[in-house]
């Protein structure tokens, strides 16, 4: 949240212009100073892969990282994020850092309406940065702010495991 | 119990493989497309401004400032929308002496539930839209609310519908046998009342449509999140008075449906009106506080029930009233009272009694409309149902096991007609017990049960048995005249490459319907399913059908897939036979090749089939004719429905000094028929449970006495979350339906349908030793601590 002037907030009609590198790439656009940084990175980047489902922080649907870290795009105006490097879900694949998560719940079919799922990723890669091996409750503890209401959560908490234990024998985390 | 072997069963068979839904990687990547991500050219936005009251007149509307501000394209009440758009009364005519007022896309002088949208605002963008919205005055007045069952039976009372001689909607009755004798000679009887919260779907994607109308084509395209792209397709239509073949209904990727997303709601409705006044793209998507006031809820049921016995603990009768409170209109066009209707229908399904009566009676009230959700009626008449069951085994002495055992329908009785009328071809719950025992280590859990109670830890065990209603014929809407269809349709065509395309109208909201209808096309084809390209939801693409409601997408559209593959390799064989010079009868396709029948050696690939009949009929014998498309269409006949069962268990513990309750394991014996997908299929069941566990435990729509929605966010509506939620251990019984040749029947209900009453008997089982009952769902830590005496 680097490079943020509250001052930018003062007048709601004005746009201003915000900087972020996205998903690797150095963007900017102009945005409304009301315009959270979800709408921002569907709207004006055309990045769909991250949604929407509350728009208060409560279902994770918005998830995405955030200088490194999983972030609720909902809970951010998009001026906030000027000046920080984000990565989305359309990132996060294109890198492959996730390419082991996304297959493993294809394997396991963790996903129905795939509405949840990008955030699901986000912090499913952010707690396997965190821990190596984390046990079932650990995981199910990670994703209590991730709601599905398709799956019954256990095929992704089977996925996240999966994969833990597979990066974990092959020598660490990737 | 297993399926008897089939051609279905060969070594090679797709059906019965867990193999992964080839769609889901798109969705694993970010790419979706939702119709809330869709933008299309000259797209306005549409906002509404909604009622704060939930009964009053609308005195006068002042719009002038909102269609003056910059950005905005056309403020539309409901007299402009009324103008386009004909009125609809959401009755069915089978269920006799109904009634409900008709509707409107936004309300002339009247709101009958705080949330309604009366005034709609089209704008460049939904932020300037909803500016508007700020800018417009609404002179009400204040009406009395009704506000909950009681209010509304209430004599002298507040009338929702001016005109009408009470509230009530619709009321029925079921009479058989000798009720009265067999409570009058009962040696035990057993009586509750339950109740039932309001909850609803909380889909992850809210609702959401694109209207696009364009006045030169006189053509309609509604981008709309659906599970029913064709029903919506002939609704459009008569209600706009577009002609059916210029309307068309794209269901693109949908973000969580479960029986919600097929209702007509207003908002939907006015958007179309706003596309047409416009000449232009609308697209409107609910945001979370307005899916809350505005998307269908579900349940509200308070049900009286008494069940007698004999003296060896046989059910001999069940006696029934509900009560149910929908809204203040019933939905359009499949009713508010089907799930009613179901409650009193299914009570009682799994066992062998013959006397049943029962009362339904459907209110009006000053809320949102309830209607149809994933399980309708199932989870309320198997609660009060194995609730009454247990009550009974613990006045007996019984345990419920056994008394389940002593009283379901005998495996081998079938077919057998409920005292309900509901017709059962075969079901499988003497089967299902048994597995559920084994499984679930029952015996284990009991011991294990008595010695922590001595440590003042209180586990309960819960178990429910169920049956379900899937594969619905015509008997279910057509009847009552609704244009819902209970066919499906596919078109099933051989490429020139030799590769197969299935348009087909049952459509998918992740369930996998896409995967299975490619499984059983590839398996009767004789082809890898990566061969198969299978395209859903768009009216002007896939055959007319009745697409995805009351678990039919792989009992009837996977018999549909498999009835149009049969007669498209029928057609590839001739041909074959023909370049060949064989018998077609000789003939036979494996992997993608043809060969002979007796030795399986190959003799041509289908792709030179293709090649032949494509590019080069000059070589085919003259007169010849290649058909390799074929449309074919299957509606269900036979049984009216085809019933599935099951039984549920779980096992958890409550904390009696605060009220939680804390899940530890829950179960389930499902027989759904022959399992395409048992990977999906179980998907489907945990998903199902865990929607059945979160009304169990957590999921109540509360209003207030003046009618407002008070809970309406998700961080006060409490959904179930990964950490709350158990492992959930399933095991099948297969008894396939004779009905059709693939022998499936739906799933998507049975989680749901039994997780209440599985959940609600192990706390009462949890609570035997401090004589503290529970009867109303959801069960949360206050009722607990308030059944407990300590709050
Ligand atoms: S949309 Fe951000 S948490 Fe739900
Ligand atoms: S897959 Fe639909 S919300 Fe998770």
């Amino acid at each position: 949240m680097s490079g943020f002037d509250r001052s930018l907030l003062d007048d709601a009609d004005e746009t201003v212009r915000v900087r972020f590198t996205v998903n690797g790439r150095k963007v900017a656009c102009e945005v409304a100073p009301r315009e959270t940084l979800v709408d921002c990175l569907r709207n004006a980047l055309e990045l769909t892969g991250t949604h929407a489902g509350c728009e208060m922080g409560a279902c994770g649907a918005c998830l995405v990282q955030l200088d490194g870290q999983a972030v609720h795009a909902c809970l951010m105006f998009a001026v906030q994020a000027d000046g920080a490097r984000i990565d989305t879900i359309e990132g996060l694949t294109e890198s492959g850092v996730i390419a082991d998560l996304q297959a493993e719940f294809h394997r396991r079919n963790a996903l129905q309406c795939g509405f949840c799922t990008p955030g699901m990723l986000v912090n499913a890669h952010e707690l396997l940065s965190q821990v190596t091996r984390p046990s079932r409750k650990d995981i199910r503890d990670a994703l209590s702010g991730n709601y599905c209401r398709c799956t019954g959560y256990e095929a992704i908490v089977d996925a996240i495991d999966a994969v833990a234990k597979a990066r974990s024998e092959s020598g660490g985390v990737t | 119990m297993s399926a008897p072997l089939t051609s279905l069963d060969r070594p090679n068979s797709y059906i019965g493989r867990s193999v992964p839904r080839p769609n889901a990687k798109r969705l694993l990547a970010g790419r979706g497309r939702y119709v809330s991500d869709l933008r299309l050219p000259r797209m306005l936005y549409a906002a509404f401004l909604r009622s704060p009251h939930a009964h009053a007149k609308i005195i006068s509307i002042d719009a002038g400032r909102a269609s003056a501000l910059e950005g905005v394209h056309l403020v539309a009440t409901g007299a402009d929308l009324a103008k386009i758009c004909s009125p609809w009364t959401g009755t069915l005519d089978h269920f006799k002496g109904m009634i409900s007022a008709p509707q409107l896309p936004l309300p002339l002088d009247r709101v009958v539930w705080a949330g309604q949208a009366v005034v709609a605002v089209v704008a460049e963008s939904r932020a300037i839209a909803e500016d508007a919205l700020e800018l417009i005055e609404i002179d009400y007045e204040d009406l009395p609310i009704v506000a909950d069952i009681d209010s509304a039976r209430e004599g002298g009372g507040p009338l929702i519908n001016p005109g009408s001689a009470n509230n009530v909607c619709f009321r029925s009755q079921l009479d058989n046998g000798s009720v009265d004798d067999a409570f009058a000679h009962a040696a035990h009887v057993v009586e509750e009342e339950l109740s039932f919260g309001r909850h609803t779907a909380v889909t992850l994607e809210p609702r959401a449509i694109v209207s696009d109308y364009d006045p030169s084509a006189e053509m309609l395209t509604v981008h709309h999140a659906t599970q029913t792209p064709y029903q919506f397709q002939d609704l459009y239509s008569r209600h706009f008075g577009i002609p059916e073949a210029r309307v068309r209904v794209i269901a693109t990727d949908i973000g969580g449906s479960f029986g919600m997303k097929l209702h007509v709601y207003h908002e939907d409705m006015a958007v179309v009106g706003l596309s047409i006044l416009l000449g232009r793209p609308v697209k409107y998507v609910a945001d979370r506080i307005e899916s809350f006031v505005s998307d269908i809820h579900a349940r509200d049921h308070r049900v009286r029930a008494r069940m007698a016995l004999d003296a060896k603990g046989e059910i001999l009768a069940m006696d029934v009233l509900d009560l149910t409170a929908i809204g203040a209109f019933s939905t359009y066009p499949r009713t508010s009272v089907v799930e009613g209707n179901q409650v009193i229908r299914l009570i009682g399904a799994p066992y062998r009694f013959k006397n049943y009566h029962a009362t339904l009676e459907v209110l009006f009230q000053n809320k949102v409309q309830t209607s149809q959700y994933r399980a309708v009626g199932h989870p309320i008449a198997c609660a009060v149902t194995e609730r009454l069951v247990d009550m009974a085994a613990a006045k007996l002495g019984l345990d419920p096991f056994a008394i389940r055992a002593q009283n379901v329908i005998a495996d081998d009785a079938y077919p057998q007609t409920s005292p309900t009328g509901y017709r059962f071809e075969a079901l499988s719950h003497q089967a299902c017990l048994k597995r559920l025992h084994e499984m679930m280590d029952y015996d284990g859990l009991r011991a294990e049960q008595a010695e922590l109670r001595k440590g003042g830890i209180y586990r309960g065990i819960g178990i429910a048995a169920f049956v379900e209603i899937t594969n619905p014929s015509p008997a279910f809407y057509g009847v009552g005249g609704a244009r819902i269809s209970s066919q499906d349709g596919a078109i099933i065509s051989l490429t020139p490459s030799g590769e197969v395309r299935c348009l087909i109208s049952v459509t998918e909201q992740g369930q996998g319907t896409e995967a299975i209808i490619s499984q059983i096309v590839a398996d009767q084809l004789g082809l890898a399913q990566e061969h198969v390209k299978v395209i859903t939801g768009d009216t002007e693409v896939t055959p007319h059908g009745g697409a995805t409601w009351a678990c039919r997408g792989a009992g009837i559209g996977g018999e549909t897939a498999l009835q149009a593959t049969r007669a498209l390799r029928r057609n590839i064989l001739e041909i074959a036979a023909l370049i060949l010079q064989e018998q077609q009868s000789a003939l036979d396709i494996i992997d993608g090749e043809v060969v002979d029948a007796g030795t399986r050696n190959q003799r041509m690939p289908i792709s030179e089939i293709a090649r032949i009949a494509y590019f080069r009929s000059d070589t085919l014998p003259p007169g010849t004719q290649a058909q390799l498309t074929v449309s074919h269409h299957f509606a269900p006949q036979g049984y009216p429905f085809a019933f599935t069962n099951g039984i549920q268990g779980c096992s958890l513990e409550v904390d009696v000094e605060t009220g939680f309750i804390k899940m530890l394991k829950h179960f389930i014996v499902e027989d759904c028929g022959r399992v395409i997908n048992p990977m999906l299929v179980d998907e489907q069941l945990r998903g199902g449970i865990v929607q059945g566990l979160g009304a169990a435990l957590f999921e109540e729509c509360r209003y207030s006495e003046t009618g407002q929605l008070v809970n309406g966010s998700l961080a006060d509506y409490l959904v179930p979350m990964p950490m709350e939620m158990p492992d959930i251990v399933i095991a099948h019984v297969e008894t396939p339906t004779a009905d059709t040749e693939l022998g499936a029947k739906g799933c998507g209900e049975a989680g749901t349908a039994a997780a209440s009453a599985c959940v609600l008997n192990a706390v009462n089982d949890a609570l035997t030793p401090f004589d503290a009952t529970i009867n109303s769902i959801p069960i949360t830590p206050t009722k607990i601590l308030k059944a407990l005496k300590r709050f």
